[in-house]
């Protein structure tokens, strides 16, 4: 049973992270990123490491993508 | 060099870290095998020192120095976010206001103000129990700082900037940071080593139990939490304020 979770937690971060990659523009990138967060967190819970899990929801999901639009919108911003 | 060379070289360098990384994987310990030396010391370290939650104590007890370098890192990436963004002497001069912010739908209001108090207490709740439970000042940091901004996403960029002066931040941040230098050398004056154990230990799973781990849990905690928020006030600063478009 552990090791079926763990299967199916492992080749949806395979994918997630391939999906990551192969997405074009950064802004998009961005969004793939925050899902691919969400795979990576289901997985180290899965591995039995909620703390490294938590740490990954709260910075890989929320903060990265966050800081990436942000940086992304104040160089590609221009002048309105 | 051109394009063939480029992927030869690469495919070259791609072949010997495969072949590198296969050859150490399998010197490996087999996935979920009983051999954990490293466990096998650190737990019994982490019980003896009051501290539930082993991770935490491998973090702010046995290896809190090498957290003190990690807390370093992140206070100067937020010195170093801030320096790049500050506004130009043009950008100064050529602020629009905020404009006017669209009006946020009635559901994203009500999910904002609904979730603003929850995820201040769960982030003050994952800080607070960070000895005991999975979590501490970092993870409990971040929730806390990104909870203060739904303010922004429920309201307006006006009402985040009432509810957080950037200056008080920056100063809270400087407070987290000197709190763990301080501890620490408060480690050397009393125990002899900088960073060793100064406050007394009582009972295991307690509240109050992990000594040093509870407060430099803490320390982190508002050091995070207010240099996430101060980086983010600069982003958005530039994004909105500058460019004069609340509608983002």
């Amino acid at each position: 049973m552990n090791d079926i979770v763990l299967i199916i937690a492992l080749t949806l971060v395979a994918v997630g992270g391939t999906t990551v990659v192969m997405t074009n523009a950064p802004e998009r990138q961005a969004v793939t990123l925050g899902l691919y967060g969400v795979l990576l967190t289901l997985l180290f819970f899965a591995l039995k490491a909620p703390d490294v899990a938590l740490s990954q929801l709260a910075v890989g999901t929320a903060f990265v993508p966050l800081m990436v639009m942000l940086a992304i919108r104040r160089i590609r911003g221009g002048r309105s | 060099m051109n394009r063939n060379a480029r992927y030869l070289l690469f495919f070259a360098g791609g072949a010997l870290v495969a072949v590198l990384f296969a050859w150490a994987a399998l010197g490996m310990p087999s996935f979920g095998s009983t051999f954990h030396p490293y466990r096998d010391l650190a737990v019994p370290a982490a019980v003896a020192h009051g501290t539930a939650n082993v991770v935490s104590a491998i973090n702010f007890d046995q290896r809190a120095f090498d957290t003190l370098g990690e807390e370093t890192i992140f206070f100067g990436s937020v010195i170093g976010a801030a320096a790049l963004l500050r506004p130009s002497k043009e950008e100064r001069e050529q602020t629009s206001g905020h404009g006017h912010a669209k009006q946020v739908m009635a559901s994203t209001r009500f999910a904002g103000y609904v979730l603003l108090p929850l995820t201040l207490v769960v982030g003050f709740d994952v800080v607070a129990h960070g000895h005991l439970t999975p979590g501490g000042g970092f993870q409990g940091g971040v929730v806390l700082a990104t909870g203060v901004h739904l303010v922004y996403v429920a309201g307006s960029y006006d009402a985040l900037e009432r509810v957080r002066s950037v200056h008080v931040y920056e100063y809270a941040e400087v407070v987290g940071a000197l709190g763990y230098l301080g501890l620490g050398f408060a480690g050397l004056a009393i125990a002899g080593s900088y960073l060793a154990n100064v406050i007394p230990y009582s009972g295991f799973g307690q509240l109050v139990s992990a000594g040093n781990v509870e407060v430099l849990n803490f320390a982190v905690g508002i050091e995070v939490s207010a240099g996430v928020v101060v980086m983010l006030a600069h982003f958005l600063e530039q994004a909105i304020v500058l460019r004069g478009g609340a509608e983002a």
